[in-house]
């Protein structure tokens, strides 16, 4: 699904350069669920925004469902990430004067589906996250919780093969955090590949794979069945310090 | 396409910020007003002018004597003289660039009444003049007729007289055809009563208070001799008036004893040097309009460009979602020039509806106050109202464009992580 072979990434800082990423090798396949973590600054938004054909990289190959991804026009760009990606972020960027449906449907808007039909499934998206009474209020007449579900219903109402989220759990507390995972990996479970950035351990234990990012390279990847023991050892990691 | 979406956008984008909505369309309503009204009244000048001017012949030049100011073959220099009967038949059959050519004698204005029929009494300018004067100054018929040759041929005692000189001399219900006035001592028949085409006026006064009777009848019931005071050419097509003017100043001068280099001597005026000053002084007053107008109209333009960067500014987060959704960069100029369009046209439409308005009002106004201003029909023309039509459209689309090439220069990552 996702191949990305030797990225590189700086971006120019006045007259130096940061070399933010510095050679990834990730292979992600369908209905995987993986976070990405690492402190601030070891790359791991920066990857998140390539892989959702956000930023450009700058050596190495991107290919995302079979196709090289590599200086695109901004249409194309913009097409296939309404094709393909689903985002939600930290901050739930809904858009203000837009209610909850309209909301929703805005990525169908830009598909150019008809009013009467986007809206329709915007019901349907919002219902399945039990937002169904909240459609017509606006994104300041929700709690956080609400809003990020939202966000997620508008992430996946273009049907993407991806959902990529950006520390979707940030500015959530934590009941309302582990609702939203709760979602994520039931949207998992229905085959969408689910890719999350965060730096909260539990957050983290509840995929199924562990990508740590250290200064722009793959740290280590945990998979699956070493989970249980990454929260323990994150834990002492703590008491250590 | 109508786009509902867009138009829902543009509105709630506009919504939201009602008082700086408000305040940029001003200044690009405030320029197309001033446009409007600006261009209406000079408009307005001008017609009052050339209204008052248009029936009157533009080829035709008025020529009177002065006393001489050079002396010359033994004359000593303040001497006075008179064209006669002489010259203008020389005239007649010598210059071939003359289509009308018609002499005048003024009337007695200086001794008091002169016009008196029963116990009314009055004082007018009386001119003798031809037939062909009507042809250069145009008089339309009230009541009877105009002059004709047969009048002066045989220097029948008939006269033409205007409005105010039937309203003093005539019972308001009295019919003045056919009725005698004593001009100066003479009996004159009233055969026409004449309203006057042209606001141009030989010989001061009101032209509504002018009487006029046959040339040759009054050369010869009041002693003039072969002596004219006055005579007005029209030069035939093709000709310049100017250079006619030349000519006739030059054979004049000659039959008289007048010095070649004697400026002041005959005096003589031409309307078409007129029409062409006046030609400019409007052209000057339009080019001006359209300087102010525009430039009052730019300025309202610039705000709007602005307004729009601020715009953008503010929603540069929102335009990085909208990408990061799936909106193309096409589709986000063209909302932001479709907002910028909408904004400019709106404003434009009101500053154009509210100065024709303001137009037509004055207009009504200026109708109730008769024809005697020299400042009428404050309109503007169909033509004009497109033309700033299509440059506000124009400029709406210019306004936009610079903040739309902004805010699609914003790479959506940097868009979204942009917190403001």
């Amino acid at each position: 699904m996702i191949k990305l072979n030797d990225i590189h990434k700086s971006y120019a800082m006045g007259s130096s350069k940061l070399h933010v990423l510095k050679g990834i090798d990730l292979d992600i396949h369908q209905g995987e669920f993986v976070s990405i973590m690492g402190s601030s600054g070891s790359g791991k938004s920066t990857l998140l925004n390539i892989l959702g054909i956000l930023d450009n990289y700058d050596q190495g190959s991107y290919h995302l469902g079979g196709k090289l991804i590599s200086n695109m026009s901004e249409k194309k760009a913009a097409r296939l990430r309404n094709e393909m990606v689903g985002f939600v972020f930290q901050s739930f960027n809904l858009i203000s004067f837009k209610n909850a449906m309209e909301n929703v449907a805005l990525p169908l808007y830009y598909k150019g589906v008809n009013r009467k039909k986007r809206n329709l499934m915007a019901m349907e998206y919002l219902d399945r996250l039990g937002l169904k009474d909240w459609a017509a209020h606006m994104p300041n007449e929700l709690s956080g919780g609400q809003k990020q579900r939202v966000a997620i219903a508008r992430a996946l109402i273009s049907q993407p093969k991806i959902l990529l989220a950006d520390e979707p759990t940030g500015a959530l507390d934590t009941t309302t955090s582990y609702e939203v995972m709760a979602i994520l990996q039931e949207i998992n479970q229905a085959g969408i590949t689910v890719i999350i950035v965060t730096h909260e351990h539990d957050i983290a234990s509840m995929t199924k794979k562990v990508v740590r990012l250290k200064d722009g390279l793959i740290d280590e990847v945990i998979v699956n069945g070493e989970l249980a023991d990454f929260s323990s050892q994150y834990a002492r990691e703590i008491q250590s310090v | 396409m109508f786009d509902l979406d867009l138009w829902k956008e543009i509105l709630s984008a506009l919504k939201q910020n009602r008082m700086r909505s408000f305040m940029t369309a001003f200044g690009v309503f405030w320029g197309i007003f001033m446009l409007v009204i600006m261009s209406g009244a000079g408009r307005a000048l001008q017609n009052g002018v050339l209204d008052g001017v248009r029936a009157f012949a533009t080829n035709s030049a008025f020529f009177w004597t002065e006393r001489t100011s050079v002396p010359y073959e033994g004359f000593q220099r303040g001497r006075r003289w008179n064209y006669d009967n002489q010259d203008l038949e020389y005239i007649r059959s010598n210059v071939a660039e003359i289509e009308y050519l018609s002499p005048r004698l003024f009337g007695w204005q200086q001794d008091g009444d002169n016009t008196v029929r029963g116990e009314r009494t009055g004082v007018f300018n009386i001119y003798g003049d031809y037939p062909d004067y009507f042809k250069i100054d145009q008089w339309t018929t009230l009541k009877g007729r105009l002059m004709n040759e047969i009048d002066v041929m045989q220097k029948r005692k008939v006269c033409f007289i205007g409005e105010r000189v039937v309203e003093t001399m005539f019972d308001k219900d009295e019919d003045p055809i056919g009725q005698y006035l004593k001009l100066s001592g003479v009996y004159f028949q009233v055969v026409g009563v004449i309203h006057p085409e042209t606001r141009i006026n030989i010989g001061g006064g009101k032209k509504e208070e002018t009487i006029i009777i046959p040339f040759t009848t009054m050369q010869t019931a009041y002693n003039y001799g072969n002596i004219i005071h006055f005579f007005s050419v029209t030069a035939r097509k093709g000709y310049s008036v100017s250079s006619l003017q030349e000519k006739l100043k030059k054979i004049l001068k000659e039959r008289h004893q007048i010095a070649p280099d004697d400026l002041q001597a005959v005096g003589s005026f031409n309307i078409e040097a007129q029409f062409i000053k006046f030609g400019k002084l409007f052209t000057g007053i339009q080019v001006l309009t359209w300087i102010v107008g525009v430039g009052t109209l730019f300025a309202g333009i610039i705000g709007v460009s602005n307004i729009m960067l601020i715009i953008i500014k503010e929603r540069t987060q929102e335009i990085g979602i909208q990408r990061a959704i799936g909106a193309t960069p096409g589709k986000i100029m063209t909302h932001i020039v479709a907002e910028s369009v909408f904004l400019t046209l709106m404003a434009g439409y009101i500053g154009l509806s509210l100065g024709v308005f303001i137009l037509a009002m004055l207009n009504k106004f200026l109708e109730s106050q008769g024809d005697e201003l020299f400042f009428r029909n404050p309109q503007i023309d169909l033509r004009m109202a497109l033309s700033a039509l299509a440059i506000l459209v124009i400029s709406g689309v210019f306004a936009g464009l610079i903040p739309a090439k902004r805010a699609i220069s914003i790479k959506p990552i940097d868009a979204l992580r942009d917190e403001g």
